[in-house]
């Protein structure tokens, strides 16, 4: 089947301008609402994936204003102990599920493709479908949220507190449904990353050149493949004890309710490198660019994503140092999850010595990149006090623990992110963010943060639990929570402001030109925003600088069809190209079998029997979406 | 933290220890993170040479890493041996965490019977006392900062740890792990005494409640058992056995009432007695109608069972 | 920026087979996701066994012969699985659509003995725990013989329509008895698991 057929037409035939026209005609998403519906161009996907999480980011930071205003005085009654609950379960559940681990998949569904240099990502159809279902349960959880029955049982669903006998209603069904929802759309982009990295990297990317945030991307999706099916068996566990009896928690019949910690935490701990590790990518990506050099070591970098992606399996047991397991055996998970520390270390020394030798340039990015840097180390370090099994049996589940995870999650994530969107925001929208209001933003975001979470150290450590909708004013903890919620305002104006700045830069932003950073990675090779196509001739790569030499001409490969979505499969270690292939077109299955499968998890809240009827659309729809339709991208 | 037992103790020094390397640390990288970028016009020969010079700088950077989580690793590991569980002959005392109160038994020896109470715990000074952990129905935890950190109350299993008081005190203590509607109000006192005092305390909270001699509290008595609390209350000595709230025998010995919602006085009773649902929304005790005078005549019974 | 063609893809198959093709390492990836599943399911068993006092838990151990049968035949129906694979590769339509044939057949047989399975583990899920997760176990793998079965079946309809005698599609079929393989390989610890611990 090699070899030219007489009737496709080819790249080589035609001059540029023709060139463009041809596959915009083949690439492109039609207009409208019906084209909308079913795009699969990951970069309409990616930056609607990108919109919905920080979406979500908004609502959750509502919440936690919601939960600063009680918490300002003592006994205060604005707001219940009811809603209280909810909305400490629905932020944290919100922003791990529905914000953190998505944005950083979505960022890397708009730039992976770009940055390996091929046209659409790895099964396009099923990118379409994980962007649904993400939207049906987060939909889900704040649906359900407004009706007063979100759930209230904290973001990791302690059981028997979440199981049948204490949780009454359909609250914790919809927590753990709206995991079923996240899970299937975390692992499916997990999935389409793993391949488009894998065997889509454009010609000569081999291993050693592929760029810091793709390796990071690489390693966060082999996290998710491998801690997800945990939290999988764990949701499902609990559903079934809710729904039909079993006892697989219920220590009255043989199950057994630190089962349920250790499976989650055998995934929730992974989990915070699945949130981490794209931001390390991500600053990895802006400290080569804004300090005019590559980033110092790029083979201990690399190493040190797998170390700690290796390591992110062995430390879960460290959330669970008071449940009174052996201490010989808490010993150990001491010792791994301090040793996580080194690839951590190893990391902050690089990038210290990447600026040292570079001329550093303090653009926005740079400086959330440094805001990052002072923020995360102090989150780290006190990841590492709690890592102490006497430590912690202190300050676990007080404010100190909450002081630690915001430090890594926003300073350590939230922060990058930040910087990422300023930085790629140009590729992904045709502007650029201002850069006045970009340096505002950043000031009140880093001051805003450390003021509010700063003293949540010392709180915990004078005693103040968390998850407590109320404290007694005779305990010393009134003043430092006034001041907290007030320091609130601060970060929440930071985060208003740049929201703002988003909006008004992506209408009216000043044009930006193809690379207007001058960094070298491919993404900045084709035009902002890229064509539906990404690139008219796919590049190909000598270096792990793919553009570092701007003066000569990019090199291409040509020899590609124009008349049907066609991209390059390489081989996974050199990227030696081994055959074209079709990439889907456009289609609305993707979104039928969504609709479908929600119709059926939810409806699976209250019977059963909804997985077998359930199952019969769901089977259409994918038999709707896989049939072939004759249309050239069916051929092989 | 106000650390007042030898395990709070020996975890200060070891938290204190950690916080000051851990700072120290901190503080480092920060000075080298604000050098690296201050620094002045990169001079650009020589690249080849200082490359080198910051591959050594980076290892040594990640040697030091290593030495200092492994001291931290070490000593942590002797501080968790020297907090471990206490001998068999101490004193031992079963806390029973129940949505959102504390029940504890004090375990009868030979003739002397035990005897249960709530929310709060006294125990002699200078001595070890192991607490048996345990739960009624979801997870709680126990922690008296001041005196040991935490662990957990799980369903279906029983957990140990060591509590131990060098001074006399009252240590208040809370629940840790969310545990529902009031994991807010779950608080727990631990009185802490001359063994002398200690051993006068229990003798009386073994004994049976005593007839009230006021009249209005004996009046009290009667609505009490009348009225449905005594299905979920005991009181010793009357016929009052229910299991589902704590022991009343003798809560007007108590420190506080509904765990720490507030000092056991005859208006904080009337209060509590008259409307529950508003002061701590949610907890398992209902709202039982009373006349005005069975309300007064109850808590002056109440504050009388010493 | 301008380019410079400096390498021609002119002569490259339009589809790539095994691993040069996309969905192969689709297939692989979603086997590692199952397969991890798989493996935490034996854990919780194993767990669950190792609190209780006794195991099983108030129940006889698990008759053999209905579970002894299946494994059995799923160890039998790698043999026409591997020839299916062999005709995919040389693109032989008419064998392939014999195969598939034979295969949805060896896909159901296993789910009729599974009915059996369920009585023979005297047990019901809501029991006990150790109900609960014999249940779980038979009920994923179910699943899966289910999914598997499924996917065999459109693909026989879809060999004998006129999309079949094509290339992609022969790579799906191959696809297809990989992943049985898996079927296949996945249930050998369960079994052992399910039918050979509580005896020992
Ligand atoms: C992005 C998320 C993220 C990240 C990156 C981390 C990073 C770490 N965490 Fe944290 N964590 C995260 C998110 C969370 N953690 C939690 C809870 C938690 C707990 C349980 C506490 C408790 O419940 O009582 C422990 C023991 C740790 C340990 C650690 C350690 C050792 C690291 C290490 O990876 C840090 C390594 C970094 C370091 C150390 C700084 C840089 C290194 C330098 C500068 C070298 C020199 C250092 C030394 C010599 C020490 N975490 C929870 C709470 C969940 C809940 O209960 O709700 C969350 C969400
Ligand atoms: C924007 C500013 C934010 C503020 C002011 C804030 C505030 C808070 C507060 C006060 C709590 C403790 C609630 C309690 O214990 O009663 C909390 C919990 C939590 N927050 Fe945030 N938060 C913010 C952003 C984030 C972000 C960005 C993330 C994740 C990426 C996050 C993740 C969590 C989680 C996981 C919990 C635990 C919820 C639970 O206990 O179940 N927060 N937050
Ligand atoms: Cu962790």
């Amino acid at each position: 089947m090699t070899g030219r057929d007489s009737t496709d037409s080819r790249d080589t035939g035609f001059n540029d301008g023709e060139l463009d026209h041809r596959l915009a005609s083949v690439w492109s998403t039609p207009p409208g609402l019906w084209g909308a519906l079913s795009s699969v161009d990951h970069k309409i996907i990616g930056r609607r994936y990108i919109s919905t999480a920080f979406v979500f980011l908004a609502l959750g930071g509502l919440l936690a204003l919601l939960m600063r205003l009680q918490l300002a005085q003592p006994e205060a009654r604005f707001i219940g102990p009811d809603r209280y609950n909810q909305i400490f379960t629905v932020h944290g559940t919100n922003m791990m599920f529905l914000f953190a681990v998505p944005v950083m998949q979505a960022m890397a569904v708009y730039l992976v493709p770009l940055m390996v240099g091929t046209r659409n990502i790895a099964f396009p159809r099923l990118n379409a479908f994980s962007y649904w279902m993400y939207l049906a349960g987060g939909l889900l959880l704040w649906i359900a949220f407004v009706l007063d029955t979100g759930p209230d049982i904290g973001w990791f669903a302690y059981v028997p507190l979440s199981g049948p006998q204490y949780a009454a209603g359909k609250r914790a069904d919809i927590w753990a449904q709206m995991i079923t929802f996240t899970e299937v759309s975390a692992l499916a982009v997990a999935v389409e990353i793993v391949v488009t990295v894998f065997k889509q990297r454009a010609p000569g990317m081999s291993l050693d050149r592929i760029p810091l945030f793709v390796w990071s991307m690489l390693v966060t999706s082999f996290l998710v493949i491998l801690a997800m099916p945990a939290i999988m068996i764990a949701s499902t566990s609990l559903i079934l004890d809710r729904l039909v009896e079993t006892h697989l928690f219920n220590p009255a019949e043989g199950g057994d309710v630190l089962l349920w910690q250790h499976l989650f935490w055998f995934f929730g701990h992974p989990e915070v490198y699945i949130i981490f590790l794209p931001a390390v990518g991500m600053v990895s990506t802006i400290v080569a660019t804004f300090t005019r050099r590559p980033v110092f070591g790029y083979l201990a970098m690399v190493m040190a994503l797998i170390a700690t992606g290796v390591l992110a399996f062995g430390l879960w047991v460290h959330h669970m140092f008071v449940a009174g397991l052996p201490r010989l055996g808490e010993s150990f998970f001491t010792a791994s999850s301090m040793a996580i520390a080194v690839p951590a270390g190893l990391q902050i020394f690089c990038w210290l010595a990447t600026m040292w030798a570079g001329k550093p340039i303090f653009k926005t990015p740079f400086l959330f990149v440094i805001g990052f840097m002072v923020t995360f180390v102090v989150g780290g370090l006190t990841g590492v006090m709690v890592a102490s099994v006497p430590f912690d049996t202190q300050v676990h589940d007080t404010y100190f623990v909450v002081a630690h995870f915001h430090y890594v999650l926003v300073g350590g994530a939230v922060f990058p992110l930040l910087g990422a969107i300023y930085y790629w925001f140009p590729k992904l929208t045709g502007r650029m963010m201002s850069e006045t209001v970009g340096r505002w933003v950043f000031g009140l975001i880093f001051a805003g943060f450390n003021l509010t979470f700063f003293p949540m150290h010392i709180l915990g450590l004078r005693g103040m639990p968390r998850r407590v909708y109320t404290y007694q004013p005779e305990m010393p903890w009134s003043a430092l929570n006034l001041f907290i919620s007030l320091s609130a305002s601060i970060l929440a104006l930071g985060f208003l402001l740049f929201f703002i700045d988003v909006i008004r830069s992506a209408r009216s932003g000043a044009a930006a030109s193809s690379n207007p950073w001058g960094a070298s990675t491919l993404e900045w090779a084709t035009s902002s925003p890229p064509p539906p196509y990404n690139f008219a001739r796919l590049p190909v790569i000598g270096s792990l600088e793919a553009l570092s030499d701007q003066s000569t001409a990019l090199p291409v490969a040509t020899g590609l069809r124009v008349d049907r979505r066609e991209l390059l499969v390489s081989s996974v270690v050199e990227a030696i190209p081994e055959a074209r292939e079709s990439s889907a077109g456009d289609s609305i299955w993707p979104l039928w079998a969504a609709l479908a499968t929600t119709a059926t998890l939810i409806w699976s809240i209250f019977t059963p029997w909804a997985v077998v009827w359930g199952s019969i659309p769901v089977a259409i729809a994918l038999i709707g979406w896989f049939w072939p339709k004759g249309v050239p991208e069916d051929e092989s | 933290l106000d650390p007042h037992g030898a395990p709070a103790i020996h975890m200060e020094h070891l938290i204190i220890g950690i916080v000051a390397i851990c700072t120290v640390i901190w503080v480092v990288v920060m000075v080298m993170l604000g050098v690296a970028l201050l620094r002045g016009p990169r001079a650009a020969a020589d690249t080849a040479k200082s490359e080198a010079w910051l591959a050594m700088t980076v290892v040594a950077a990640v040697a030091a890493t290593v030495i200092i989580i492994a001291g931290l690793t070490i000593a942590s590991f002797y501080t968790t041996r020297d907090i471990g569980v206490p001998k068999s002959d101490a004193l031992t005392i079963t806390v029973r965490g129940q949505q959102w109160w504390w029940q504890v038994f004090y375990a009868g020896a030979d003739a002397t019977p035990g005897f249960q109470t709530a929310n709060e715990i006294h125990i002699p000074i200078g001595t070890d006392v192991h607490l048996r952990l345990e739960s009624a129905d979801v997870i709680h935890s126990f922690w008296v900062p001041s005196l040991a950190g935490k662990q957990d109350l799980v369903p279906g299993r029983s957990n140990s740890m060591l509590l131990r008081a060098e001074k006399p005190g009252v240590y208040r203590g809370q629940c840790a792990e969310f545990c529902g509607l009031q994991h807010s109000h779950m608080a727990i006192m631990v009185v802490a005494e001359a063994p002398a005092d200690y051993d006068r305390w229990a003798a009386s909270q073994r004994g049976d409640a005593t007839m009230p001699a006021d009249p209005d509290a004996a009046a009290g008595r009667g609505a009490f058992l009348a009225k449905p609390c005594a299905a979920c209350h005991t009181i010793r000595g009357t016929a009052a056995n229910g299991t589902t709230g704590p022991d009343l025998t003798h809560i007007g010995s108590r420190l506080t009432i509904a765990a720490g919602l507030a000092e056991t006085t005859r208006g904080s009773l009337a209060a509590w007695i008259a409307d529950p649902q508003t002061l701590k929304p949610g907890n398992n005790m209902p709202m039982v109608p009373l006349t005005s005078a069975e309300l007064q005549n109850i808590s002056a019974y109440m504050e009388s069972l010493k | 920026m301008k380019d410079s063609a400096t390498l021609d893809l002119t002569d490259l198959p339009s589809h790539g087979l095994g691993t040069a093709s996309v969905s192969w390492w689709g297939t692989l990836a979603f086997m590692l996701i199952e397969g991890t599943g798989f493996a935490l399911s034996i854990v919780v068993y194993l767990y669950l066994m190792s609190l209780a006092p006794h195991w099983p838990l108030d129940a006889a151990p698990p008759d053999l012969l209905a579970g002894t049968i299946l494994t059995a035949l799923l160890i039998a129906s790698l043999v026409p699985n591997i020839f299916l694979a062999r005709w995919a590769r040389s693109q032989d339509l008419l064998k392939v659509r014999i195969g598939l044939i034979v295969m949805s057949l060896l896909g159901m047989a296993p789910l009729i003995l599974r009915v059996f399975e369920f009585p023979a583990m005297h047990i019901k899920w809501d029991q006990n725990a150790y109900g609960s997760i014999v249940w779980v176990m038979l009920g994923l793998h179910t699943t899966h013989i289910l999914t598997d079965l499924v996917e065999t079946l459109v693909l026989t309809c879809l060999m004998f329509s006129r999309h079949g005698d094509n290339a992609r599609r022969y790579g799906d079929v191959s696809d297809n008895t990989m992943y049985w393989n898996f079927v296949v390989a996945t249930w050998l610890p369960m079994y052992a698991c399910l039918y050979w611990v509580p005896r020992l």
